[in-house]
């Protein structure tokens, strides 16, 4: 009776975990899973996805996205040695001081130095993008994880990739579907009339995007940058590589993380096994 | 052990003066326990366990924090999480031994409701478990607005606004509670004062459990009490060992998130910074908070003139101090469900009364959804208040053994139940 009820009330505790976590505001395709190499127990980053993500970031996103929480001297993570750190650190002007005249003064970036971010403050980002705030990405991954449906990386990806001219008419289609169903659940007065999806001035519209439209003009060009190991530079590759850099930023333990929990988990298998036959040994003489 | 004389002596002659070993040796070494404790009684053990974790993790994590409202998520995700050396590995296990924390303590407290541990001579042992409930209540919630993210923000903000249901200074309660005009800096502090203070609390009131608890010693699966002195056994080896073995399969969950899923258990929007200019689309609390949050979001109607609001407010609280009654409420003689044939299915309903709670939570409360919570939180009341008194009265128990020894040992141990055994 006990493990029959145990397991009906675990499977709703699943269950009611999922339900719960996929409701939400804003209406939004759900992003496809990708294959990630970071994925699983045993996932690690790849280097050279890694650097040209780096490079992606650098070239296109930097522009309007900071990345507060990751500092010049991180990159060698990415493989980089210590003077190409010097190099990208000594790229962005850091206002340091005050100095012994008790002036502010510009020097160039050390690897010590958190990315300089591309405006002065939020309110200054928002005036130079039409009121948007294109968000800081440092942990942009661990923030827009979905639990039992996808990964952060799945949803950015899918975000950076989910951009089109005009909203496709199956989208139309299944919209006006969805418009009608929430009419069924609606008082007479409260209905609203069924029509196309229509993106608002000055948007863009993005499938997985919540709302379907996004201030961010799609940021990714075929050729967009010129990856320095010859990848040709799709938009998909490009998406993925700097995916693979943003969870990186979000989570840069990760690779240590696992592979000490491997450890630690067969140590305690070991442990727990070596119990269990004590266990049995000391309590064999109660029987 | 016998390579020299004076460590005895110098344990005796320390004894005589506190006497520690010897009450080392009465409580956890000659501790008479009943010997039919099933895995279902590792529990309390391992709760005790996650606090000395969540202790030793706080404070190192404390080191490192910094409690105010410009640097608080900096210091959290930039400082521990990247620069401070298995800082990711402090914070994660801290992050995720609260979730642990709830799911043992939830464990052990419906251990409880099944083999009706609540009962005499135990009920003020039951009210101290259902102190440290609460404080455990306090203390997580306090915790989870210090990394002041979004969702720290705004469950700051929601659960203090409760308070202004109060009647006449509810307002002023709430300003009183934020040290502002609204959740600020000056609540971040004394968020991170209390809950600095609280678990140390809470260690003391683990005590008095144990004390209370030491009085008539564990219940049992049988529920009946230990009459002859082969019904027990001393408490080491025979459960050192096997609250050890749990111990081991315990860390081993544990591990699985901590170190492969340590996010799964928490909101992902907590980790964009805390914004007050912006809700975020969905105010959630963490799982253990859901059912709770269920029943306050299932009142949304007034009665007569007394406001949903206070009303929630009130059911929700009372849900908790619902149980302090439990020893009267439930009006059966006999402790265990096994012996109980209606209870015993009652109590599987009410299992799924608290999930089908703690799912409604999740959600959004409309339409069919809220309909579902409001019936659900109409049967919790129901189960504590109608049931478990009528039940008692009406119920006819199935005969119980005449001892634990008798149960155990003169019969096959029964397969059917699940409850009983264990591993033995």
């Amino acid at each position: 009776m006990m493990r029959r009820g145990i397991l009906a009330a675990l499977s709703a505790a699943v269950i009611g975990l999922g339900v719960g976590a996929s409701v939400s505001a804003a209406e939004f395709e759900a992003p496809p899973l990708q294959d990630w190499s970071f994925s699983g127990i045993f996932g690690a980053y790849e280097k050279a996805s890694l650097q040209r993500g780096f490079q992606v970031y650098r070239e296109v996103c930097a522009g309007c996205h900071s990345m507060k929480l990751v500092a010049y001297r991180n990159l060698s993570a990415l493989g980089y040695s210590e003077k190409e750190v010097k190099a990208f650190a000594a790229e962005a002007e850091v206002t340091d001081g005050p100095n012994d005249d008790g002036e502010m003064f510009p020097r160039p970036g050390l690897p010590s130095d958190r990315f300089v971010p591309p405006f002065a403050n939020d309110q200054a980002a928002r005036a130079a993008n039409n009121g948007a705030f294109p968000p800081d990405l440092s942990v942009l991954t661990k923030a827009r994880y979905r639990r039992m449906g996808w990964e952060g990386s799945d949803y950015i990806y899918a975000v950076l990739t989910g951009y089109h001219d005009e909203p496709p008419a199956d989208f139309q289609e299944k919209y006006r579907e969805e418009q009608k169903k929430k009419n069924k659940d609606r008082e007479e007065k409260d209905k609203k009339e069924i029509k196309d999806f229509q993106v608002a001035e000055g948007m863009n519209f993005n499938l997985y995007f919540p709302g379907y439209q996004i201030a961010m003009p799609p940021p990714l060009a075929d050729d967009g940058v010129e990856f320095a190991d010859g990848t040709k530079a799709t938009v998909k590759q490009m998406a993925k590589d700097v995916t693979t850099f943003l969870a990186w930023a979000a989570e840069p333990e990760m690779e240590e993380r696992k592979r000490l929990g491997i450890k630690v988990i067969l140590f305690l298998l070991v442990l727990t096994g070596l119990l269990f036959a004590l266990k049995r040994k000391i309590w064999a003489d109660l029987h | 052990m016998t390579v020299s004389e004076w460590p005895k002596q110098a344990v005796s002659w320390f004894d005589e003066r506190l006497p520690v070993f010897t009450f080392m040796q009465h409580e956890l070494n000659e501790y008479p326990t009943p010997r039919n404790l099933s895995y279902w009684w590792n529990f309390g053990s391992l709760a005790g366990i996650v606090l000395v974790v969540m202790i030793a993790t706080g404070i190192v994590l404390a080191m490192h924090y910094t409690p105010h409202v410009d640097m608080a998520y900096d210091s959290i995700e930039q400082r521990i999480m990247r620069d401070v050396n298995y800082g990711w590995l402090m914070r994660y296990v801290h992050l995720n031994g609260a979730s642990m924390f709830f799911l043992l303590v939830y464990i052990h407290l419906f251990r409880g409701l099944y083999y009706g541990s609540y009962k005499a001579p135990r009920e003020v042992l039951w009210w101290l478990g259902i102190i440290l409930l609460l404080l455990m209540m306090m203390t997580a919630f306090m915790g989870y607005v210090l990394p002041w993210g979004q969702m720290s923000f705004w469950a700051a903000t929601v659960i203090t606004n409760l308070f202004s249901a109060i009647p006449l200074i509810g307002d002023q309660i709430v300003t009183w509670l934020w040290g502002g005009f609204a959740v600020g800096n000056p609540t971040l502090n004394r968020f991170y004062s209390l809950h600095y203070l609280m678990p140390f609390v809470i260690v003391g009131v683990v005590m008095l459990h144990l004390v209370a608890l030491h009085m008539h010693g564990s219940n049992n699966p049988l529920g009946i009490d230990r009459k002859e002195e082969r019904d027990s056994i001393p408490f080491h080896p025979y459960y050192t060992i096997k609250d050890a073995l749990g111990l081991g399969v315990f860390f081993i969950v544990f591990a699985v998130f901590v170190f492969f899923a340590p996010n799964f258990l928490g909101e992902a929007e907590n980790y964009v910074r805390a914004n007050p200019f912006q809700t975020p689309a969905e105010i959630v609390p963490d799982w253990y908070f859901l059912p709770y949050y269920a029943i306050l979001r299932s009142i949304t109607f007034d009665i007569w003139f007394i406001p949903a609001k206070l009303i929630g407010v009130t059911a929700m609280f009372g849900s908790l101090m619902l149980l302090f009654a439990l020893p009267w409420l439930d009006t059966s003689k006999v402790r265990s469900a096994r012996f109980r044939p209606i209870y015993k299915q009652v109590y599987w309903v009410f299992v799924v009364d608290c999930l089908v709670l703690g799912w409604v939570g999740a959600n959004r409360p409309e339409g069919h959804i809220l309909i579902i919570g409001q019936v659900a939180t109409a049967y919790y009341f129901l189960h504590f208040l109608v049931l478990m008194p009528l039940i008692g009265w009406f119920e006819k128990p199935r005969p119980l053994p005449d001892s634990i020894s008798k149960a155990v040992l003169e019969r096959p141990a029964p397969p059917a139940e699940a409850g009983t055994g264990g591993a033995e």
